[in-house]
C-alpha cells in the first residue's frame, strides 16, 4: 500500500442517521477505510458551508455530509436545507475548479450500516482517483512575503 | 495604536494616502469629504498622497520609520511594486488603514482570481480585438532597449488584500468607504479614540438594520430572479422578490445607498465580525429560505434547476471577496 | 289496565306488544316460523296460533299478530295443538322434503299428512310463509325474489325464473327462511362473497357487524361500513332494530382524538413474514399449507373449528402433521437472515397440542437448530419429544399437492437422507416481521429502526427501552422478536421509565440549545422560517430602531439549522459554535 495516496477526507454526520449507520457498521464488524474524519453534527443542516470550504482548505481532499434520507429528518426538514445548500456550493466549486465530485451529499439511514461502508469505500476510491486537491495559499512572490 | 498616535505627533498628525490596484473611486471618496476635508488639513501635514501631491518614493524612503501617523492604503496588491510599497509604508507609518474594500478584501481586482497571470496576459494583451498582437507584445519585468534596461514591476499570478502582504491595524470597509465611516475614523483619530487594533471602522451588525424596506417575521424567498426580470417592489424586502440581496451577509454603514437606488445589496462591506467567509454564509442563508414552504415536494431535479438560475456563483457571492474567502482563488489545473 | 293471564301466569295486559312478545318476556315459548324481529308480524304461516279466551268466550288467534290485551291466553290447549297439527300436516303436504317442519311436525306427534302433496311444485321445502320475499323488499330494499302465480302454482322465484343482477347473493333469504329452502343459485348470478374473519386469519366468515375478537378492548361491536347493506343503499337496519337497548347508531363516524402526552411507548408489535420469496412452500395456495398464527386458531376453542384440529380443505383430522421452522427466517437470501425466536417454542407447543387432540397422530417437526435458551424452554422442549413428537434436522425445499395428501420434500442431515413425507397438514412457522405500520410510525415520530424495520432502541445494553429520541420508548416485538414473557419484561420496563420521567420535577434538555446575539443580530428573519419548532420569531428591539430574533430555549431541540442559516454568526449554538465545529474537523484533518 505504500506510495499509494491516501486521500483526507472530512466527514459531517448527521447525529440520528449517518452516525448511528457508521456505528451500526462498526458494530457489524463491515470494514471501510479509515480516510473519514467524521465530525457528528445534530443534522446536516447544522453543516455551515464554512465548514465544507475550510475543511478543504485545512487539507480534505474529499468531504462528505450525510444526512437522513428526505422526509426522514429528525427535526423534519433540515435535509432539504441542506441540499439545497450544497447544490449551491457545488456551482461554486465548479467555478473554482474544485472537481466537484470532491463534496458528496449522501442519505444514509441509521438502518443502513452496509450503504455506509459501501457509500465511505466508494467515495473514498474516487477521491484517491481525483489525487489530492492541494489547495495551497497563494502567496506573493518576492521576500517579506506575510501570507 | 491611539496611544502612539498622542505619544509623538505633538499637535499636526502626519498622513500618507495611497493607491494600488483599485479603480481610484477611494480617492474620489476622500475628496467626497468635501469641505470637512479642509479640517483635516488644518490639522494636518499630508507628506505622501500620489494622486495629488508630487511626492517620490525615494522621499518615503528618506523619512525614518514611523514617520507618518496613519496611511490610509487603497488598492489591492496585484504586482511587485503594490507589495513594495505597502511593505515600505508599513515601515513609515504608525498606523496603517487598509481603505476600501480592495485593500481590505480584494474587491472587484480580486475576480481575476477566477484566473491566472497567464490568463490575464492572454486576454489582455493578445486576444482583445482591438490590439495589434502581431509583435505579441506583453509586460515584462525585465526589457532591453538601446539605451538600456527597463524595468516594469512583476505581475502576479494572484490579487492579495493588503493584510495578506503586510500587518494591517484597521480596515475601513466599503467600495469605496461611505463617507461618514471615513468621518468617524478620522474624527477617532484626531480624538485618539481608535478601537483594538485589527478593527473594522464599521458598525457590527448587517445591513438588514440599517434597510427601511418591510421586514416579514419570517423571511421566505419566492424563486430566484435577477434585477431585470421584475420591476422590484422599492418598499419590499429584495430577498422576498426573489432577488438576491447580499444584506444580510454584509456589514452595514453604507446608510443603504444601493438599496436606496433599487439595487440590491453586492456586498462590498463584507463579512460582520463573526464570519469568515461571506459567501459560504449567504449561500448558506439563501438555501435555508428559497421556496422553503415547498423544498418538501420538490424533486431533486427541480431543486437544482432552480438554483441553476444563479448564474454566477462567485460573481454573485463573492464579487468583492474572492481574494479574502477562505478559497481564495481558483485551483491551478 | 287489566290483567292478562298466559298459560296461568298473570302480567300487566300491554295492548302495545303482541301477545308473542309478552310471551316471550315471560319465557313462555310459542312456535313460530315466519316471524323475524326485523320485520312487523305477518301471521302468515299460521304455526303460532293461541287461545284467547275473554269474557267466557275463547277465540283462536296467531300470537305475533294479536295484541296482549286483558283477558286469558293459552298456548298449548288442546285447540291449538289440534290446529297446529292441521297446519302441520298442511305444510308436509306443501314442504314434504322440509326438515324442519317434520321435526316440528314430529313435536306435536304427526308423522303423516293426509293432503295430497304439490307433486308439481319445484321447491319441496318451501312452506310460503313469504318471509324471504319481504326482507329482501322491506330488509335489504332489492325486490329480487316474489310470488309467481297464484292458488296451488304459487311459488317464490326471481323474475322470469332467471338469476338475475337485481339479486347480490346477500343471503338475507337464506338467513331468514325456517326451512332452509332457498337456493340461491337460482336467484342470484354471483356468488356471494363472504367476508373473511380477520381474527380468524381468514379461516372463517363474520357478518358486517361484528365483535373483532373475543378479547376486544372494548367488548363492543364495531360495523364494516365497507360490506353493511345500510352504508350501501340504506335499507336493513336490521342490526338496529334487534338490538334491545337501542346501541346501534349509523350516524357514528370515525373520530380522529388528539390527545396531548408527555411520552409515547411504541410497541406496535409484529406481522408474520408474507412467504412470497418461498413460493415452493406452497402457503395461500394449498389450504392444507397454513401459518403457526392459523394454526393457533384452529387449536383455539373460540376458533372455526372450535379447537378441534380439522384441516382447512376437507374438514377431516389431519393424521400426519409436519412444522416447518425458520420458514423464512434466518434465510437472507429468499426471507429474513434473524432468526424469530419465538417459532422454536410455539411449534413445539403447537404439536405437543396437536398430540394431545389428535393422539393417534404424528407430529414431525422440520428444524435447522432448536434454540431452546429460556427458562424452562428445554424441559418443554424434552416434553415434546418425550410425548412422541418427531424432530427432523434438515431444511424443507418443497411442499406439494399429491391426491388428498401433501407431500414434503426434505433433507435429514444426520442421517444425511433425502426425505419425502406425506402429510395430511403442514405448519409453517413463518418469521416474524414488523408491523405493516412501522416505518410510517418511525418517520412520524422520528425514531429509528433497523434495515428491517424493527425500531432500535437508545443503547442494545445500556437503554434498552428507550430510543434516541427523548420521550419515545419500545416495547414487545416491535423492537424485535421476542416471546411474551419478554414482552411484558420490556413493556414493565418502559412504563416504569415513563413513571420516571412523569415523576422528575423538572425536565432536562439537552443543553445544544441555539442562542442569539443581539448586538450581532440584524433582524433579517432568515433563521425563523428555518426553525422547525417555531422556536425563533422576530421581535421589535428594546430601543424600537429595528427588529431582533428573540429565542425561546425550551422550544429548541438543537439541530442547529438556524445557526448554518444564520449570515452572519449572530446566532450559534451552546457548546457546539461554529468555531468548535471547524477545530473539530481541523484536528481531525491535521494530524
Ligand atoms: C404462531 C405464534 C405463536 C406464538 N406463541 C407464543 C407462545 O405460546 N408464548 C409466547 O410467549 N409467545 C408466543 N408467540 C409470540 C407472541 O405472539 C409475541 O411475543 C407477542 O405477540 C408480542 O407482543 P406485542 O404486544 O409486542 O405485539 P403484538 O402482539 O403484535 O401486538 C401489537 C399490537 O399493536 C397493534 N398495532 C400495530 N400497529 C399499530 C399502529 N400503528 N397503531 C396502533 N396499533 C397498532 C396491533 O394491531 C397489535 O394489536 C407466538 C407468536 C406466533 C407468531
Ligand atoms: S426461533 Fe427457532 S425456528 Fe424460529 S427462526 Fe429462530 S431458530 Fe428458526
Ligand atoms: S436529523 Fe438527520 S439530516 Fe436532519
Amino acid at each position: 500500500m505504500s506510495g499509494q495516496f491516501e486521500p483526507k477526507i472530512a466527514g459531517f454526520f448527521c447525529k440520528w442517521c449517518t452516525s448511528a449507520g457508521a456505528d451500526l457498521a462498526g458494530t457489524t464488524r463491515l470494514k471501510y477505510p479509515p480516510n473519514v474524519i467524521p465530525v457528528t453534527m445534530f443534522c446536516s443542516s447544522r453543516v455551515d458551508p464554512q465548514y465544507i470550504l475550510q475543511a478543504f482548505r485545512d487539507g480534505a481532499d474529499g468531504v462528505i455530509i450525510g444526512g437522513c434520507h428526505p422526509g426522514d429528518c429528525h427535526y423534519q426538514a433540515g435535509n432539504y436545507k441542506t441540499m439545497k445548500r450544497i447544490i449551491l456550493v457545488k456551482r461554486l466549486m465548479q467555478q473554482m475548479s474544485i472537481d466537484e465530485g470532491r463534496l458528496r451529499l449522501e442519505w444514509i439511514s441509521a438502518a443502513e450500516g452496509g450503504k455506509f461502508a459501501r457509500i465511505i469505500h466508494e467515495f473514498t476510491e474516487e477521491i484517491r482517483n481525483l489525487g489530492p486537491l492541494q489547495l495551497a495559499q497563494a502567496v506573493a512572490p518576492g521576500h517579506g512575503a506575510k501570507g | 495604536m491611539a496611544d502612539k498616535l498622542k505619544v509623538d505627533s505633538g499637535s499636526r498628525l502626519r498622513f500618507g494616502f495611497y493607491w494600488a490596484a483599485s479603480c481610484g473611486g477611494c480617492e474620489i471618496a476622500v475628496l467626497d469629504v468635501n469641505e470637512k476635508i479642509l479640517d483635516v488639513v488644518a490639522n494636518a501635514d499630508i507628506l505622501f498622497w500620489p494622486v495629488a501631491m508630487d511626492t517620490k518614493y525615494e522621499d518615503v524612503r528618506a523619512m525614518p520609520d514611523g514617520h507618518m501617523d496613519v496611511c490610509f492604503f487603497n488598492g489591492s496588491i496585484r504586482n511587485s511594486e503594490a507589495k513594495e510599497i505597502a511593505q515600505l509604508l508599513r515601515k513609515k507609518s504608525k498606523v496603517l488603514v487598509a481603505f476600501g474594500s480592495c485593500a481590505h478584501h480584494g474587491c472587484i481586482p480580486g475576480l481575476a482570481n477566477l484566473h491566472n497571470r497567464r490568463e490575464v496576459f492572454d486576454t489582455a494583451y493578445h486576444r482583445e480585438p482591438s490590439l495589434d498582437d502581431s509583435a505579441g507584445t506583453e509586460p515584462k519585468t525585465k526589457t532591453r532597449v538601446k539605451e538600456g534596461d527597463l524595468s516594469l514591476p512583476e505581475f502576479f499570478d494572484h490579487v492579495f488584500p493588503l493584510d495578506r502582504v503586510v500587518d494591517v491595524d484597521y480596515y475601513l470597509p466599503g467600495c469605496p468607504p461611505p463617507v461618514p465611516l471615513i468621518l468617524n475614523a478620522v474624527t477617532a483619530i484626531f480624538e485618539g479614540n481608535l478601537p483594538a487594533k485589527g478593527a473594522v471602522l464599521a458598525p457590527v451588525k448587517a445591513l438588514c438594520d440599517e434597510c427601511a424596506r418591510n421586514k416579514h417575521v419570517a423571511k421566505k424567498m419566492p424563486d430566484i430572479r435577477r434585477t431585470w426580470e421584475i420591476q422590484a417592489d422599492p418598499e419590499e424586502c429584495f430577498l422576498e422578490q426573489g432577488i438576491i440581496c447580499m444584506g444580510p451577509a454584509t456589514r452595514a454603514g453604507c446608510e443603504t445607498r444601493c438599496i436606496n437606488g433599487n439595487s440590491p445589496c453586492t456586498g462590498c462591506l463584507g463579512p460582520t465580525p463573526e464570519v469568515t467567509d461571506q459567501g459560504a454564509k449567504m449561500i448558506s442563508a439563501l438555501g435555508s429560505i428559497l421556496k422553503v414552504d415547498a423544498e418538501k415536494e420538490m424533486s431533486e431535479e427541480e431543486t437544482k434547476a432552480l438554483l441553476d438560475k444563479v448564474k454566477d456563483p462567485v460573481g454573485t457571492f463573492y464579487m468583492y471577496g474572492l481574494a479574502s474567502a477562505i478559497i481564495n482563488h481558483r485551483r491551478g489545473k | 289496565m287489566g290483567k292478562l293471564i298466559i298459560d296461568g301466569i298473570e302480567t300487566e295486559a300491554a295492548p302495545s306488544k303482541t301477545v308473542l312478545e309478552v310471551a316471550r318476556e315471560l319465557g313462555i315459548k310459542i312456535p313460530t316460523l315466519c316471524s323475524h324481529p326485523s320485520l312487523p308480524p305477518y301471521g302468515s304461516c299460521r304455526i303460532c296460533v293461541v287461545e284467547a279466551i275473554w269474557k267466557g268466550r275463547s277465540k283462536l288467534h296467531t300470537a305475533c299478530t294479536f295484541p296482549a290485551w286483558e283477558g286469558e291466553i293459552r298456548t298449548d290447549s288442546e285447540p291449538v295443538r289440534r290446529l297446529r297439527r292441521n297446519i302441520l300436516e298442511l305444510m308436509l303436504a306443501e314442504a314434504p322434503e322440509a326438515e324442519d317442519i317434520r321435526a316440528l311436525a314430529r313435536e306435536f306427534g304427526v308423522e303423516q299428512t293426509r293432503f295430497p302433496v304439490r307433486e308439481e311444485k319445484e321447491n319441496k321445502k318451501c312452506i310460503m310463509c313469504g318471509l324471504c320475499v319481504r326482507v329482501c323488499q322491506d330488509v335489504v330494499g332489492f325486490a329480487a325474489i316474489g310470488f309467481e302465480n297464484r292458488g296451488y302454482r304459487r311459488e317464490i322465484a326471481a323474475p322470469f325464473r332467471e338469476p338475475s343482477d337485481a339479486c347480490t347473493a346477500c343471503g338475507a333469504c337464506s338467513f331468514v327462511c325456517p326451512t332452509g329452502a332457498i337456493d340461491r343459485r337460482l336467484f342470484a348470478k354471483v356468488e356471494p362473497k363472504p367476508i373473511p374473519s380477520e381474527f380468524d386469519q381468514g379461516t372463517t366468515s363474520r357478518p358486517c357487524i361484528y365483535t373483532p375478537f373475543p378479547q376486544a378492548v372494548p367488548n363492543k361491536p364495531v360495523i364494516d361500513t365497507r360490506n353493511c347493506v345500510y352504508f350501501k343503499n340504506g335499507n336493513c337496519q336490521v342490526c338496529a332494530k334487534v338490538c334491545v337497548p337501542r346501541a346501534v347508531d349509523y350516524e357514528q363516524q370515525d373520530e380522529v382524538l388528539e390527545e396531548e402526552v408527555g411520552a409515547i411507548v411504541v410497541a406496535t408489535g409484529f406481522d408474520l413474514f408474507d412467504m412470497k420469496t418461498y413460493g415452493s412452500y406452497g402457503l395461500h395456495r394449498h389450504p392444507d399449507v397454513m401459518s403457526g398464527l392459523d394454526f393457533e386458531r384452529l387449536l383455539s376453542a373460540s376458533g372455526p373449528t372450535k379447537g378441534e384440529v380439522r384441516r382447512p380443505s376437507d374438514g377431516k383430522v389431519p393424521k400426519r402433521v409436519i412444522f416447518v421452522k425458520c420458514a423464512g427466517s434466518r434465510d437472507a437470501e429468499q426471507g429474513m437472515p434473524y432468526c424469530s425466536k419465538v417459532c422454536c417454542m410455539y411449534s413445539a407447543k403447537h404439536a405437543i397440542l396437536y398430540k394431545h387432540r389428535v393422539p393417534d397422530g404424528e407430529a414431525l417437526v422440520f428444524y435447522i437448530d432448536v434454540r431452546t435458551a429460556g427458562k424452562d424452554f428445554e424441559e418443554f422442549y424434552k416434553r415434546a419429544t418425550d410425548e412422541g413428537v418427531n424432530y427432523v434436522r434438515g431444511k424443507v425445499s418443497k411442499v406439494f399437492r399429491r391426491g388428498d395428501k401433501m407431500v414434503v420434500w426434505g433433507s435429514d442431515t444426520i442421517s444425511g437422507r433425502k426425505l419425502e413425507v406425506e402429510a395430511d397438514l403442514v405448519v409453517l412457522a413463518t418469521a416474524m416481521v414488523p408491523d405493516r405500520s412501522a416505518l410510517e410510525l418511525a418517520r412520524m415520530l422520528k425514531i429509528q429502526h433497523n434495515a428491517h424495520g424493527f425500531f432500535t432502541e437508545a443503547h442494545p445494553k445500556l437503554r434498552p427501552v428507550e430510543t434516541a429520541t427523548a420521550g419515545f420508548y419500545l416495547a414487545g416485538a416491535a423492537q424485535g422478536p421476542k416471546d411474551i414473557p419478554e414482552t411484558v419484561a420490556q413493556a414493565s420496563a418502559a412504563a416504569s421509565k415513563v413513571l420516571e420521567l412523569f415523576s422528575r420535577k423538572e425536565l432536562t434538555h439537552d443543553p445544544n440549545v441555539a442562542a442569539v446575539d443581539e448586538d450581532l443580530c440584524s433582524g433579517c428573519g432568515i433563521c425563523v422560517d428555518v426553525c422547525p419548532y417555531k422556536a425563533r420569531e422576530l421581535i421589535e428591539r428594546k430601543d424600537g430602531k429595528g427588529w431582533v430574533i428573540k429565542v425561546t430555549e425550551v422550544l429548541c431541540e438543537g439541530c442547529g439549522a438556524c445557526s448554518a442559516a444564520c449570515p452572519v454568526g449572530a446566532c450559534q449554538q451552546a457548546n457546539l459554535k461554529d468555531k468548535q465545529i471547524e477545530q473539530m474537523a481541523r484536528a481531525g484533518l491535521q494530524d
